[in-house]
């Protein structure tokens, strides 16, 4: 029967089991990661932003989403947040009398509500079934539906709040921004920014526009300053395009010609913050804001992101599936002296 | 370890007045089973984007997966520390850990969006193994197989399979160590599955130790759950409870219950998260709840003579599984908080609909137990006698 020697062996097994469940961030830590060189992403500014909504229509039909009816007399689309047919909302902050725009008291504020493409992205980490991809050129996050199982980890994983499922389906899809990539192969870059009037919301390189984001940082409240409107061009992109390629639309880097579209406007009183420069790793959706980031809707993050913290536990128990395979060696090994056949138990007992 | 512990079916009818709730409750499940497949998970549940996971994932998976984890917590004290004397638990707790462990596999079918697709999980290409869910995947499906196959002696005995079983013995040392192994695996990353949700779970639940956590508290449960069932199965067909056997297992829990205890509390003074404890929030309620529930088990059970009592035990037991309940609704749902406060308007309760198929869920195992039990050899015999 049962020794002690039996015992500490069981014990050997057992404490080697539990070491497999506490050994510390070592050898397997995963880094938080960082966007792509080439990343592609937005930045929006909420002191240029008019609260027009026409990057959300345009968003809708883009995406060939149906309207989504908040009103008694479903009359027009009134969603009263993104939702998993709407991926993308101009959201409002008010506080008091709302009589100045862009201040935190009395006053009202905008802030743009959709995927901001995290550099290390929460939803990526979590999906089972690399249904949610980060492109490792562009960085865009995209979903592959017919990938999908529809477990909705993204959903409750995203601190943005922004993957969303289509419960009102019995094959629902979840429902994102993807940075309008269907229709980057026409040279089209996101319809959001591409209708936006005032240059709230700007198309481009993540790189560019966190320059851009800063220079606007730098000056001075009120001072009038150039404002580009649709796609920030690339600093090493030629200016005018269409010869490039002989084909007349379309320069090298495929993107639609456009007009300049930039004018001259008067600059808010900013929060010295580029909301996505650092928090989670980075986004590649960056926002600029004269109030408060919280009171806008933009959760407080740590520049860790949380998917290298999960990836670094699994990593160092299951890397290599060393550990696994050495606790299994050593169960093993206890249970043969371990395990007595029943047959041969019975044989005493049954005739 | 002898012939006097052989099993043997309980006998008996097969249609009484439980089985014909359990019967009732199976079709009413159905019955909102059919109408989610037709019209989506919106029709029946009460899930949001707020909280896209509900009681099917959180009870039917996270917590009924805890819960039937008596089968490795009793397999691994008398194979693992070759305390054989416990033999006897052995059968019946691994039957109620193969329902409960079969059904929660099952049940993640009826809460997948697109179901049809679930394959991909296990599917070079479509998985990924970055994923903490893909872990608690792989060894859920991994561990099912290898519970049936520890569990196929009972069934080729009653058929009269005796070659087959002789093979299967030879190599059962093996299966008994990977059915050791894997559930210490995804237990533990069940609630690795907190971690990648970040701040949006309050800080006395979000914690690097989580998958330490969720692995003791799954093998205390795992204890807790046998001194329930079998103090249940005694009063139910009439057989003595095994108190000898329980008695000092109730003592293994307790030890288990104490290092947990230890880790639960170190991490939260390390982490310096107790304030989170000390808010008049709903948050702290629950935490309290939870932490009495943990120790309530030290007052019931704790002294030596109130172990011998059958009662005592039977309230241990609950209150252990109370306590795992409450862990994991409070890491999964309670502690939970999409888009960190500042997406307000999200609440999530469970509707009657929701309910109906967790406790049809529940009906299935216990009705399966019950068929099982009556006609299989899993209680032991000399009980049966007295």
């Amino acid at each position: 029967m049962t020794t002690r020697r039996d015992f500490l062996r069981g014990c050997l097994a057992g404490s080697a089991a539990a070491a497999t469940a506490v050994l510390p961030e070592t050898a397997c830590a995963r880094d938080t990661l960082q966007r792509p060189p080439e990343a592609l992403g937005l930045l929006y500014d909420a002191t240029l932003c008019v609260g027009c909504q026409a990057c959300v229509a345009a968003c809708k039909r883009v995406n060939e989403n149906p309207a989504e009816f908040t009103t008694v007399d479903h009359l027009w689309d009134t969603p009263l947040d993104t939702s998993g047919h709407t991926f993308n909302l101009i959201k409002m902050y008010r506080h008091g009398t709302m009589a100045t725009k862009d201040a935190e008291e009395n006053g009202f504020s905008f802030m743009k509500t959709s995927c901001m493409h995290c550099a290390d992205p929460s939803c990526v980490s979590a999906c089972p079934v690399s249904a949610m991809t980060k492109n490792p050129l562009t960085g865009i996050v995209g979903y592959d539906p017919d990938a999908c199982i529809g477990c909705r980890y993204c959903v409750a994983a995203c601190p943005f709040g922004i993957p969303k499922y289509q419960y009102d389906s019995p094959t629902g899809k979840i429902g994102k921004c993807e940075l309008c990539r269907h229709r980057h192969q026409d040279g089209h870059y996101s319809a959001c920014a591409e209708v936006c009037p005032t240059g709230a919301t700007l198309f481009g390189r993540t790189d560019d526009l966190l320059a851009e984001a800063k220079r606007r940082l730098s000056l001075k409240p009120g001072e009038w300053t150039t404002i580009p409107r649709g796609r920030l061009r690339h600093a090493g992109e030629k200016a005018l395009a269409g010869g490039e390629d002989g084909k007349g639309e379309k320069h090298r880097h495929g993107w639609r010609d456009e007009p300049d579209q930039s004018y001259q406007a008067q600059l808010g009183n900013y929060l010295q913050h580029v909301y996505g420069e650092t928090e989670y790793g980075g986004t590649q959706v960056l926002k600029l804001s004269a109030v408060n980031f919280q009171k806008v809707g933009l959760p407080d993050l740590p520049p860790k992101s949380s998917a290298a913290t999960s990836e670094t536990i699994q990593h160092t128990l299951y890397g290599g599936l060393v550990m696994p395979i050495v606790v299994l060696a050593g169960l093993t090994w206890v249970a043969r002296r371990n395990v007595v056949p029943e047959a041969d138990e019975e044989k005493g007992g049954q005739p | 370890m002898s012939g006097q512990h052989a099993a043997a079916p309980v006998g008996g009818k097969l249609f009484n007045a439980t089985t014909l709730i359990c019967g009732v409750l199976i079709a009413a499940m159905i019955a909102v089973l059919f109408v989610r497949f037709i019209f989506g998970l919106g029709a029946v549940t009460n899930l949001n984007d707020g909280y896209p996971w509900g009681i099917w994932v959180v009870f039917d998976v996270v917590i009924g997966s805890a819960f039937a984890c008596g089968g490795f917590s009793v397999a691994m004290l008398v194979y693992i520390f070759n305390r054989g004397h416990y033999h006897p638990l052995v059968r019946p707790a691994l039957l109620a850990s193969l329902f409960g462990y079969t059904l929660a596999g099952v049940g993640v079918l009826f809460d997948l969006g697109r179901w049809w697709n679930f394959w991909h999980i296990l599917w070079p290409g479509y998985a990924n193994p970055h994923s903490v869910m893909f872990e608690v995947a792989v060894c859920i499906s991994a561990y099912i197989t290898v519970m049936w196959i520890e569990f196929s002696p009972v069934f080729m005995e009653q058929w009269g399979l005796r070659v087959q079983r002789r093979k299967l013995e030879k190599v059962l040392f093996f299966f008994i160590a990977l059915g050791t192994l894997l559930p210490m695996m995804h237990q533990s990353s069940l609630g690795t599955l907190l971690v990648v949700m970040g701040p949006q779970v309050n800080p006395l639940w979000q914690t690097p130790v989580v998958p330490l956590l969720y692995l003791l508290s799954a093998i205390a449960i795992g204890y807790g759950i046998v001194l329930f069932e079998s103090c249940l199965a005694a009063s139910a067909y009439r057989r003595e409870i095994e108190t000898h056997l329980l008695q000092p297992m109730a003592k293994i829990m307790l030890g288990v219950l104490a290092v947990f205890m230890l880790v639960r509390f170190g991490d939260l003074i390390v982490r310096g998260a107790l304030g989170h404890a000390m808010n008049p929030s709903r948050e702290a309620l629950f935490f309290w709840l939870e932490t009495v529930c943990f120790a309530a088990p030290f007052l019931i059970v704790g002294k030596p003579a109130a172990r011998r009592n059958p009662a005592r035990l039977f309230l241990a037991g609950c209150a252990i599984m109370l306590a795992g309940i409450l862990l994991r609704i409070n890491g999964f749902l309670i502690g939970y908080d999409t888009g960190l406060g500042v997406d307000n308007g999200w609440n999530y309760f469970p509707s009657i609909a929701e309910m109906l198929v967790t406790i049809g869920m529940f009906a299935l195992e216990v009705l399966g137990y019950i068929i099982i039990t009556r006609r299989f050899p899993v209680l032991s015999r000399t009980e049966a006698a007295h």
